[in-house]
């Protein structure tokens, strides 16, 4: 395990159970059967949704079932370093395989065999946690769309800066010199299930459990704010 | 989709199934800028009715080309996302984009808008090469105008990145904004049936025949153009056009 250094204090002045702030609105864009638009801090992330339609080629298709297929895609100005060269790198690749994979458990497209459902995420700005806004932006849009869903995905990064287990890290963050681990979760928040767990770094079991323990609490205040903003466009139960 | 034969048989006879007039923008027409204001250096989005596009300015170092030894460049690039529209696909970028991103490029270029030689940092050695990227977010007809606009918008939102002459310190912006000169903006006219019209829907480019593009400067000079669309223009046409898109474009200058 690399040195760890003290960070007792965080960068831009939130608790470490804090997220930074975080707004959605859903039905963006016009042409989509669903859209949203997710921003936790300074990353902000779009998903449109068409489908479900006839997948191409053809061996692809499933008799059973509907397909999801989700495509991740940081727009070329939307890093704060060099420009982002246009079109799929590995990177996005296996973030668009993920992320696919965090929103198939709470999805039914059973009733649509041999289609696809296709989510297109495209990042407009980023500070860290851009997977993660990426499924909570695509699983809004999914919901947008009005595809039977068991739950929304909601999705946050946990980590440990320094020895200090934190949520949501920002770039500041994931720089600190003193170390870093970035763990992207998502799950499904009603029954506390996970969908999405990447980690990148050297952590102890108990620094871990304490990350993942803040991630939820995240995940749980991310959805209050998914659900907001579907209530937003579509009414809700009143209290 | 709304059939093409419905909508050219509806101009001939003088309307257009939104019932707009044939000179007359969706409203709103709208400019947002830093969009994406930390990661960009420049940033914008503009409406025109439901046609929604970003545009973003990223700029970096390169070594001048060997012809313009003292000049800087521009890069600009378009992306039609299939975010935007089910028409759009992934993959390597289409005719339509290339073509969308090299009018705006001409747009920009050839009104001198950028001071070319305010680019270059050292003489055959380094200069800045300012990179527009303009991507499609909701794609409902008129992105050359939208585009073009956008362009604009993110050239005049952003300000170079700190730069000690050997790396870029992007994370530090200076105050400076980009060497403008001139603010060109586009206008294109489409013909549908035997009427021209401008701002068209998407239902409505499908139904067009020929389009003009027209890029003018502040000073109503024109810097650039693009005909496109399968079929001939009449001279009296082209001339009508430059009257149409020299108006419209001072109307859509007054949304920066």
């Amino acid at each position: 395990m690399s040195e760890q250094k003290d960070y007792d204090k965080r960068i831009d002045g939130r608790r470490f159970d804090e997220t930074r702030p975080v707004s959605a609105e859903v039905g963006i864009i016009k042409n989509a059967v669903g859209s949203a638009k997710f921003t936790i801090g300074k990353s902000t992330a779009l998903a449109a949704v068409y489908g479900p339609r006839e997948l191409h080629p053809r061996f692809k298709q499933n008799p059973e079932t509907g397909i999801l297929r989700c495509n991740y895609n940081m727009v070329a100005f939307s890093g704060s370093g060099n420009r982002v060269r246009p079109g799929p790198s590995r990177r996005s690749k296996e973030i668009s395989l993920v992320t696919t994979q965090a929103l198939e458990p709470v999805m039914d497209l059973s009733e649509f065999p041999k289609a696809v459902v296709d989510v297109f995420i495209e990042l407009i700005e980023t500070d860290a946690g851009t997977r993660c806004a990426g499924i909570c932006a695509a699983s809004l849009a999914l919901a947008d769309a009005g595809f039977p869903m068991k739950d929304l995905v909601a999705a946050v990064s946990c980590g440990v800066v320094g020895k200090t287990p934190v949520v949501d890290l920002d770039y500041n963050e994931e720089a600190f010199e003193g170390g870093s681990v970035d763990i992207p979760v998502a799950m499904m928040p009603r029954t506390g299930e996970i969908t999405l767990l990447q980690l990148d770094g050297t952590l102890s079991k108990e620094q871990f459990k304490e990350a993942l323990k803040l991630a939820k609490v995240g995940c749980r205040q991310i959805y209050d704010v998914q659900k907001a903003a579907l209530k937003a466009k579509y009414g809700g139960a009143k209290k | 989709m709304i059939a093409k034969e419905y909508i050219v048989g509806l101009a001939k006879k003088g309307f257009r199934n939104d019932g707009r007039d044939f000179s007359e923008y969706r409203a709103p027409v709208t400019v947002e800028y830093g969009i994406s204001g930390k990661a960009a250096e420049g940033s914008a989005k503009v409406t025109i009715g439901d046609t929604i596009v970003i545009a973003g300015v990223k700029v970096e170092i390169g070594t001048p080309y060997p012809d313009t030894p003292d000049k800087g460049t521009i890069m600009v690039n378009a992306e039609l996302t299939p975010l935007s529209s089910s028409e759009y696909e992934s993959g390597p970028p289409t005719i339509d984009s290339i073509e969308l991103a090299r009018v705006v490029d001409r747009g920009i270029r050839e009104s001198h808008a950028i001071d070319f030689k305010k680019l270059c940092i050292t003489p055959k050695e380094k200069m800045w090469i300012v990179c527009i990227d303009i991507y499609s977010i909701n794609a409902n007809g008129n992105l050359f105008d939208a585009s073009a606009l956008a362009a604009l918008a993110a050239l005049k939102d952003a300000k170079f990145p700190a730069f000690d002459g050997e790396t870029i310190d992007y994370k530090n912006r200076t105050k400076d904004g980009l060497p403008l000169n001139k603010l060109p903006l586009a206008c294109t006219v489409w013909r549908v049936g035997d009427k021209l019209l401008v701002d068209p829907t998407r239902d409505e480019e499908l139904a067009s025949d020929a389009r003009l593009t027209i890029a003018f400067t502040e000073e109503d000079e024109i810097c650039a153009m693009q005909k496109g669309g399968e079929r001939a223009f009449s001279d009296e046409e082209v001339e009508n056009i430059i009257t149409i898109a020299s108006e419209k474009a001072k109307m859509l200058r007054e949304a920066l």
